[in-house]
């Protein structure tokens, strides 16, 4: 235990004779995460409307007063030239077009059905289906608001109708801050913890000081332990941190119990710097370490169901998911922070990233050879 | 010029010697484009749904299997109350939710119609916003279904086109985007990182007294993985073209020229972090952990820019990533030319030009 005390004695030094790093490893996350939340909004607003509008009838342009009056959509141009819409959408001035044919109040009133084109820049996703599918709506309620005024009151009593009202549960607000502050928290802690501790060993490889540690007595689980254990206690400062600002600056407070969450946090970091000490035993160079965890790390992030639906992904990719622990974490934040849910509510969860953390750390040690 | 030549060899087989490094320089972007092209899409599809059917006749029975045989959603489980519907949404079972009123079959035929009750698991805002438009759009071509033959009178028709991406495919917005922050991040780290590595082992200090001038030397580390990275574009190109069914709908060599000046504006960021930090460790927090997330949150593929409020949409102008993003799609898959993207142009030349100007700047002659 005392050959324990003082690797780790001697660990805790070199990271706080290093203001350098730890100015980083403080200021980085924190300004990351007062900032780039409020990137992250999908509501659809702001809208680029562009109308070709070939029937200049009172109907076409109550049609889009109505639709600029919910503000959603900006009208960003308006003219009869299909061919300056299509390039207002090149120049991405423009993400829809809505073209008013010839006669459209005419059909409409004397064929009773006419049409409407939409166009839509179909590059990003998000706008394509929410931004057509909201004009579409719009489009209908004003073919409702249209009927009821033309319609004969005994002709208007129509059957078949549905009317659909919708709740939001866990998040009446829809603040998507909520969703996204916890989120981003555990992306700034993974990063910070899997790269810190992919370059460590490797950096005493680098500079030769891992010579006078291989010909030392101390064990090979504790030379592991010895670099675990400050960045441990250093990522759950983080977190504290991350914590408070996502309190004072977002009003986040989990609805759950902090408990849950550090309880998991604290097994789901053995997993992370774990997996950065597995990379550095297998790095030659601080480059080769670097590399290889941002590979890691670019799936991790990008597959944690954070930023795309998981749902969406094909079979395959679901298997990847599965065996990434950013998905775990991010789901035991979202269950804790907005379901309300306790230690008890994440029990499989819990188990997954413990099995992974015995795993991962079990490798590591295995690994770590202390012969050149 | 002979010495710089001599010395950009001595770096390339510095880089070839380094087998590692090298197969994972090469390999790393093609896999990553693969799954990425394949497995990432903003589009919201094959959602969990439940239900509680209280009327449990025909109607009900066809609504439920119109919205499963959507693209949209899968049905997952039937429950009986709203409070077995609750727990499997505290699980995550469940991402909507519809409730089905008792006669719901008899109320449709009546005047006046029936209500549905829409549940959306809005931890994920986004998603539930979506879900909940989706939803109402299934319900009404139900509707449209069951009245079937029944004309309605003054009806509106509208006809939808998706402009250059009719399938809706990921990967169009996808490519371009994981381009950008691969190119941008493997770049600035490289480099950033190979030059601060000769400060840390001390091989700085030779090079500065060497008769050859220091700035040269670190142009010269910058060099090959210039060329390494024109060979990633070639195989990420390849790629999409090939095995994601991404076109290339502009000018190639336009795509190319674009994509080296991207480039360079990442290998001069390089230099500059270099420049600046002392050791290994700070270059890479600030060229890994400090670029990262804004890379990706900031350039506009995974959230729209025009969204964001007034504030992130002017620090968004910083991330060079976001004008080489815009480049990208509007080349490969708009197919538009150079008069289209000439601003975006601009700003990757300014943005060089600066970067290059600091990194020469801050570089120091001087250990101390």
């Amino acid at each position: 235990m005392s050959k324990l005390a003082v690797i780790l004695r001697k660990e805790f030094r070199q990271i706080i004779r290093n203001p350098a790093i730890i100015r980083l490893i403080f200021v980085m996350p924190i300004i990351q995460l007062l900032v780039l939340p409020n990137a992250a909004d999908y509501e659809i607003k702001h809208i680029n409307l562009q109308v070709t509008d070939h029937d200049h009838s009172a109907l076409s342009r109550r049609l889009i007063d109505n639709i600029s009056a919910t503000g959603y959509f900006q009208v960003v141009g308006y003219g009869t030239n299909s061919k300056k819409a299509m390039a207002a959408v090149e120049m991405d001035q423009a993400d829809l077009i809505l073209e008013i044919p010839h006669h459209f109040e005419k059909d409409l009133i004397r064929e009773e059905s006419a049409r409407l084109m939409i166009a839509v820049n179909a590059i990003n996703g998000v706008k394509a289906n929410l931004g057509g599918a909201y004009l579409n709506t719009l489009i209908r309620q004003f073919n409702g608001d249209i009927r009821t005024e033309w319609i004969r009151p005994e002709r208007l009593m129509q059957p078949y109708a549905i009317k659909t009202t919708h709740t939001n549960w866990f998040n009446p607000e829809m603040n998507y801050k909520y969703f996204m502050v916890p989120g981003i928290l555990v992306l700034l802690l993974t990063m910070v913890g899997m790269n810190l501790t992919a370059i460590n060993i490797v950096r005493e490889k680098e500079i030769g000081t891992i010579e006078q540690i291989n010909v030392s007595p101390i064990k090979k689980h504790h030379f592991i332990l010895g670099k675990l254990i400050p960045f441990w206690v250093l990522g759950l400062v983080v977190l504290t941190i991350a914590f408070g600002i996502a309190r004072l600056a977002y009003g986040i407070i989990p609805l759950g119990t902090y408990g849950a969450i550090y309880v998991f946090a604290a097994i789901y970091l053995l997993v992370i710097l774990g997996m950065g000490l597995l990379v550095s035993t297998f790095s030659a160079t601080q480059q080769q370490a670097m590399l290889v965890s941002f590979f890691i790390m670019m799936i991790f992030i990008l597959m944690s169901g954070l930023y795309t639906s998981i749902d969406s992904m094909p079979e395959w990719a679901k298997w990847i998911t599965r065996v990434n622990p950013v998905t775990y974490f991010i789901e035991v934040m979202r269950r804790v922070v907005l379901k309300g849910a306790v230690l008890a509510d994440v029990t499989r969860e819990l188990i997954i990233i413990t099995c992974y953390a015995v795993l991962i750390n079990t490798l590591a040690i295995i690994s770590y050879k202390k012969r050149s | 010029m002979r010495q710089f030549y001599n010395f950009v060899i001595k770096e390339f087989i510095h880089i070839l010697r380094d087998r590692r490094t090298l197969f994972i320089l090469i390999g790393m972007p093609m896999v990553q484009i693969l799954i990425f092209g394949f497995a990432l899409t903003n589009e919201v599809k094959n959602s969990k749904f439940a239900v509680i059917d209280r009327a449990q006749d025909e109607r009900s029975r066809q609504l439920i299997a119109q919205l499963d045989a959507s693209r949209y959603f899968e049905l997952t489980a039937q429950y009986p109350s709203i409070e077995s519907l609750e727990g499997a949404f505290r699980k995550g079972q469940v991402r909507l939710g519809l409730v089905i009123p008792e006669a719901f079959g008899k109320e449709m035929e009546r005047p006046g119609g029936t209500a549905l009750q829409l549940i959306a698991d809005a931890s994920d805002p986004n998603v539930a916003n979506t879900l909940v438009n989706y939803a109402n759009a299934v319900v009404l071509d139900f509707e449209r279904n069951v009245s079937g033959e029944k004309k309605i009178p003054y009806t509106i028709q509208t006809e939808t086109r998706m402009l250059y991406n009719p399938q809706l495919k990921g990967a169009y917005n996808f490519v371009p985007g994981v381009m950008a922050m691969v190119l941008l991040l493997v770049c600035t780290m490289m480099t950033a990182l190979t030059v601060v590595r000769e400060k840390e082992l001390g091989t700085m200090e030779i090079m500065l007294v060497s008769p050859i001038r220091p700035l040269k030397i670190i142009m010269a580390k910058a060099v090959p993985y210039l060329l390494l990275s024109i060979l990633n574009i070639a195989s990420i190109l390849l790629l999409s073209v090939f095995v994601l069914d991404v076109p290339i709908r502009g000018s190639l060599p336009l795509l190319f020229a674009e994509s080296i000046l991207f480039i360079l504006v990442a290998l001069s960021l390089g230099l500059l972090i270099s420049s600046s930090t002392a050791s290994q460790q700070s270059a890479m927090f600030i060229s890994l952990i400090g670029m990262f997330l804004p890379t990706v949150m900031l350039s506009g593929f995974m959230f729209p820019i025009e969204n964001m409020p007034l504030p992130m949409r002017v620090v968004s102008n910083a991330v060079p990533a976001k004008w080489f993003y815009n480049i990208v799609r509007s080349v490969m898959i708009k197919g538009v030319g150079l008069q289209h993207i000439w601003k975006e142009t601009l700003v990757l030349l300014g943005m060089f030009g600066f970067f290059m100007t600091m990194a020469i700047k801050k570089f120091k002659v001087r250990l101390v």
